[in-house]
């Protein structure tokens, strides 16, 4: 009989213990332990998320290093081919302005000899005009110093003249 | 398959002879069954009292003033008594080692009347029926002290487990703490979560976590059949009902308008129809809870009968024959640790049942009724 | 009272006994029951099993909990005297 009685002792025994260990549990165990497993949790969620964040920056990272890359590529081929050209030009350039000075340089040096020339010849038409006026004068004097020899000219002269 | 069902015959052979050999040892034929003896025994009889096996499961499955430890060795327990004249406290040694004896206390001659605590008439030396029903009997009794000692118990262990926790914060669990983890989570994910809904379960979890685990432990010491445990905790009525009455007092306290209307006017449900189902709905908000303490002292209390009707077994058997008797320990060893296999599961699977059931009504208490209920009778 | 009545005879011992056999018989086919039904439905959605195992304890504790009932009113009989 005492088997399924139930006695009013171990009632009021269990009610009280129990509300004591109900209430020392929540506070002391179930609290912390609950509270400490949620934090865990998040924890791992928020550390994968994380991961998966950075695995996607790193993606975009990788993707803006290849896209900075080809740019620096193009801009170094950009920059090679302007130094070439300018390269060239300046060559050319200076080619042309050297070019340009011998050929000035020449013309100058022409004109100048040419000049130079003129004025030797103007020089030596001068002295030569002076010396057959020189001897002219010289040749008439002497052809013209007696009369037979002016007698003689005339005839030559004379003979010379073709009165046809 | 084969070789299991062989292994059985095989028990039902060895059976089957001990049966036989007990027709042929027991020549006299007034061999009474040891249950009808039970009132005959005297109290004056000297010698060797025959075995009683009813009386022996039964004194150690029900509570007691004394904690009978070994042999003649037990632990004496305060018998704390509020008579109308007063409180009296004593230790239960001054009954005796039977129980026999009687108390002559401040206010009143005590004595133990078939476990329960009664009050002496000092002139006839009867029983005084009036001062034995103002008697209420406080004592701490062997239920109460394995249940103080289960608690403390449980109080160490999870306190522990909640230090180690702020310990060795953000790491793995280690030691005691990574075998409680999983059953702690199991009771939040796969009770309070899924059966009381993700909204309200936290408010619920630390008494449905308090409650499992209070059944498991008690069902395991229970199972452990020396000093602070073998004590039929869980399976006393007392202890299932205070369980089942916080169950229905906390349905109670958190039922919502809605639960209320469910009980007393279902919705949907015509007039005359209703005249008949109100009963029941109202009859099956207590007959939850009650049921609820009918499983859990039940299963407990038959796994320990049965675990000790196995031994008795052997000294009923033995009382007989002494070579019957050591022949039948080899099986009833057999079939005790049979039994306390299965009782191992069943001090789980009622904790969580237990656990599971509470959570369902606090969660039909809670319910806001946007999905569909399929009013399915789970009152028994 | 009833208890009273059978324990007129010696017969309420047995009758005690005779119900919770009873009760262990309707219990026993309630849960082979509900446990070969589990079976099949794992054998069908074994992604389910889970779901279904929880069910079936849950259902299997409800029939052994009618079960106990008889029971312990069997004890209850054995027991008042």
């Amino acid at each position: 009989m005492e088997l399924v009685k139930p006695s009013i002792g171990l009632i009021f025994w269990m009610i009280v213990s129990f509300s004591i260990i109900l209430f020392l549990l929540k506070k002391f165990a179930w609290a912390p332990i609950l509270g400490m497993i949620k934090e865990r949790e998040d924890s791992i969620e928020l550390a994968l998320a994380s991961a998966e964040k950075a695995k996607q920056e790193m993606k975009m990272l990788q993707s803006n290093n290849e896209r900075i890359l080809s740019e620096a590529k193009t801009e170094r081929e950009l920059l090679l081919k302007d130094a070439r050209e300018i390269r060239e030009k300046m060559i050319a350039e200076a080619k042309g302005m050297a070019t340009k000075e011998g050929e000035r340089l020449l013309k100058s040096a022409r004109e100048n000899i040419q000049n130079e020339k003129m004025a030797a010849i103007t020089e030596l038409k001068n002295q030569v005009a002076t010396l057959s006026i020189d001897i002219a004068e010289k040749i008439l004097k002497s052809e013209l110093s007696s009369d037979e020899k002016q007698k003689s000219l005339v005839n030559t002269l004379l003979k010379d003249v073709n009165l046809n | 398959m084969t070789n299991k069902i062989n292994i059985f015959k095989r028990f039902l052979l060895v059976f089957a002879l001990l049966f036989i050999s007990y027709k042929g040892f027991a020549e006299e034929p007034e061999t009474t069954p040891a249950a009808e003896s039970a009132p005959v025994h005297q109290e004056g009889e000297h010698g060797v009292k025959p075995f009683n096996a009813g009386e022996t499961i039964i004194e150690h499955v029900a509570d007691n003033h004394q904690w009978h430890l070994f042999g003649h060795t037990s632990i004496s327990l305060p018998v704390i008594a509020k008579t109308d004249k007063g409180f009296e406290v004593f230790s239960s040694s001054h009954f005796g080692h039977d129980g026999k004896e009687h108390y002559h206390g401040v206010n009143y001659i005590y004595a133990l009347e078939e476990g329960s605590l009664v009050v002496i008439d000092e002139l006839t030396d009867t029983v005084s029926e009036e001062a034995t029903a103002n008697l209420w009997d406080f004592s701490i009794t062997k239920n109460a002290m394995a249940m103080f000692i289960s608690m403390l118990l449980m109080i160490w262990i999870f306190v522990s487990v909640a230090r180690a926790y702020t310990r060795n914060q953000g790491k793995a669990p280690r030691g005691l703490q990574s075998f409680i983890e999983p059953l702690i989570l199991f009771i939040r994910d796969d009770v309070a979560k899924v059966s009381i809904g993700e909204k309200r379960y936290q408010q619920f979890l630390p008494f449905l976590l308090t409650v499992f685990f209070f059944i498991w432990i008690n069902n395991l010491l229970g199972l452990v059949p020396f000093f602070p445990g073998g004590v039929n905790v869980t399976g006393s009525i007392s202890i299932a009902m205070v369980l089942a009455g916080f169950v229905l007092l906390i349905t109670f306290v958190v039922a919502n308008k809605h639960y209320w209307r469910h009980v007393f006017a279902m919705p949907g449900v015509p007039v005359g129809v209703l005249v008949i189902l109100t009963p029941i709905e109202i009859l099956g908000v207590f007959l939850r809870p009650f049921v609820l303490m009918i499983r859990l002292f039940a299963n407990i209390t038959a796994g320990h009968i049965i675990s000790l009707a196995f031994f008795s077994l052997i000294f009923i058997f033995g009382e007989m024959n002494v070579g019957l008797g050591f022949g039948v320990s080899i099986l009833s060893l057999v079939f005790t640790i049979f039994m306390g296999a299965l009782e191992l599961l069943v001090a789980f699977l009622q904790a969580y049942v237990f656990t599971l059931l509470a959570a369902i009504y606090f969660g039909a208490a809670v319910d806001e009724g946007h999905e569909i209920h399929n009013h399915v009778d789970d009152h028994a | 009272m009833l208890s009273s009545v059978l324990l007129a005879g010696e017969i309420g011992y047995g009758v005690a006994a005779l119900g919770a056999g009873v009760a262990a018989l309707g219990a026993g086919v309630g849960i082979g029951r509900i446990g070969g039904s589990a079976l099949e439905s794992i054998a069908r959605q074994p992604e389910a099993i889970n779901d279904i195992r929880a069910s079936m304890i849950l259902a299997a504790a409800l029939v052994e909990g009618a079960a106990f009932f008889a029971m312990v009113i069997g004890l209850l009989v054995v027991l008042i005297k």
